[in-house]
């Protein structure tokens, strides 16, 4: 999501949905639920959309690691290039796609997003892992979700189920990216409304 | 970014580190079990070769492939047809076609630019080198190149080529990469010279965003990457040197020369090479010499350029990597 300037300031009048010390929660359960769904995630690789669930997936990580004992893969997936709606924006700069040195061939990949809205960007990221290879299975983590699904797409791991109008507009902050970490809920302005 | 890629002098700063920066990301591609992006699907892109050529037409026609564009291929040897009239008849047939891009290289100077500009054709044109005149594609992926082995892959991204001393050596009068090299380099913050004979220097040049030598041999200590030219037989119409001897003592790279440079000084030729003219065979097959990296560099270049003018409604606006709005997630 973008954070332009104009934003910055429409900030104040957003209502924080989830602060820090929530995510850090929620994290912690979706570690726990992911342990316990892969048996142990000896398998597992998480990898994070950019640009902020690339962070998340790093949390997530480090929260499996404390639990498992053992180091997970962490990588990011770019899905720019796969999106459906390319031709209707200027030409977007690409991000990062890493994945770990080990692949994902027959491993129990978890994609990591900030935000599951219209569901277009989790296609988009099932196309891309066609590309990159062929894991055993995919399951979704998501730090929000805000419905109006477009496709049938669900999330596995769900921080928060925030039901919405379209009117409203939630805006996901992280320490790493932003400066600290919320979820925030606001009016979407006209601006917003007209990109 | 413009629309049209005709002259390295059209791009920013911003815009050419866009580029190289995706192109990095393109590079990946490469090494996938799937080289293939579906970015570019359902568009048709022509490659309007009026010139001999064999790496630039295959790296484009690489690139496209890479991203699942549609690919025409149109080789035009030299016609005897006025230039304008023959190529106008041409881009009103690919107009007609209704091709997406035009990927353009003529012996001419201006052929690019004057189908860019004369209404003949809507679709985007890509100069693939024009006559004398330019060869943007091929500054970009020297640059790309440069700032791997100068930078470093990932320590590079964002990063331009300021302060590198960059060294173009030969003959740079009938160069289009030298004259797209200089304009792009100067762009990155590169500290460009150019060294070659008086006679293969051309007028105009002191206007140029660089330094002027004659001498090789001060030149080199001083040099983070060479670039060594080929001497182009095939647009010199005069006697421009006395023997291909003396040309080669005076501004070939041997090994000898090639020791002056600093450690991590790097090599560079845009290809084809003459081994024995301006480079040696062992030169041309040391660990320092980056021919090959540059080729294939080119597609990872070529396929950045193609999505960041054809990838969306209109060309990437260059700003600093915008993250997605929630509107489309």
């Amino acid at each position: 999501m973008d954070s332009t300037t104009s934003q910055v300031s429409a900030d104040e009048e957003m209502r924080p949905v989830l602060e820090a010390q929530d995510i850090a929660r929620v994290l912690t359960r979706i570690a726990h639920e992911i342990v316990e769904r892969a048996k142990g995630a000896d398998d597992v690789v998480l990898l994070g959309i950019p640009t902020r669930g690339v962070y998340l997936a790093r949390r997530l990580a480090a929260k499996l690691e404390e639990i498992t004992g053992t180091k997970i893969p962490v990588g990011s997936l770019d899905i720019t290039m796969y999106r459906d709606d390319l031709r209707l924006k200027p030409a977007r700069a690409i991000g990062r796609t890493e994945i770990p040195g080990d692949g994902i061939d027959g491993r129990l990949v978890v994609l990591l997003d900030d935000v599951l809205f219209s569901g277009r960007t989790i296609r988009a990221a099932l196309d891309a892992l066609g590309d990159i290879g062929r894991p055993r299975a995919v399951q979704l983590a998501v730090l929000v979700d805000r419905g109006h699904r477009e496709l049938p797409i669900r999330a596995d791991y769900v921080g928060k189920n925030l039901p919405t109008s379209l009117r409203e507009t939630v805006k996901v902050q992280l320490q790493e990216e932003d400066g600290r970490d919320a979820v925030l809920l606001g009016q979407r302005t006209a601006q917003a409304a007209g990109q | 970014m413009k629309r049209h890629l005709i002259s390295a002098a059209d791009l920013t700063r911003d815009d050419a580190v866009l580029i190289l920066d995706t192109a990095e990301e393109m590079a990946r591609v490469a090494d996938r079990p799937i080289k293939k992006l579906p970015t570019l699907r359902g568009l048709t892109i022509c490659n309007l070769f009026f010139e001999d050529s064999t790496r630039t037409r295959i790296s484009f026609e690489a690139a496209e492939k890479r991203l699942s564009a549609d690919v025409i291929n149109f080789a035009a040897k030299g016609s005897s047809v006025s230039k304008g009239e023959s190529l106008k008849d041409t881009a009103q047939t690919l107009e007609a076609m209704g091709v997406d891009a035009v990927v353009i290289r003529h012996h001419a100077s201006g052929a690019p630019y004057r189908l860019a500009t004369s209404g003949w054709i809507d679709a985007p044109v890509i100069n693939a080198g024009d006559g004398t005149h330019e060869h943007p594609t091929q500054a970009l992926l020297d640059a790309f190149t440069m700032r791997r082995r100068l930078v470093g892959r990932d320590a590079g991204l964002g990063k331009d080529l300021n302060g590198r001393r960059i060294t173009l050596v030969g003959d740079v009068l009938h160069s289009r990469v030298a004259r797209s090299n200089v304009q792009l380099l100067h762009t990155l913050g590169a500290e460009v010279t150019l060294v070659a004979p008086p006679t293969l220097v051309p007028v105009g040049v002191e206007n140029w965003p660089c330094e002027i030598s004659y001498g090789l041999d001060e030149v080199l200590p001083k040099s983070d990457a060479v670039m060594m030219l080929r001497v182009q037989r095939e647009r010199m119409n005069a006697a421009f040197f006395p023997t291909e001897r003396e040309y080669s003592r005076r501004y070939g790279l041997d090994a000898a020369r090639m020791a002056k440079m600093p450690e991590h000084a790097i090599v560079m030729h845009p290809g084809p090479m003459v081994r024995g003219m301006e480079i040696t065979a062992e030169v041309a097959d040391s660990d320092r010499c980056t021919v090959v990296e540059q080729v294939a560099n080119g597609v990872s270049i070529r396929m950045a350029v193609l999505y960041l003018l054809l990838g969306g409604s209109e060309p990437a606006v260059t700003t600093p990597a915008a993250a997605r709005t929630e509107e489309n997630k």
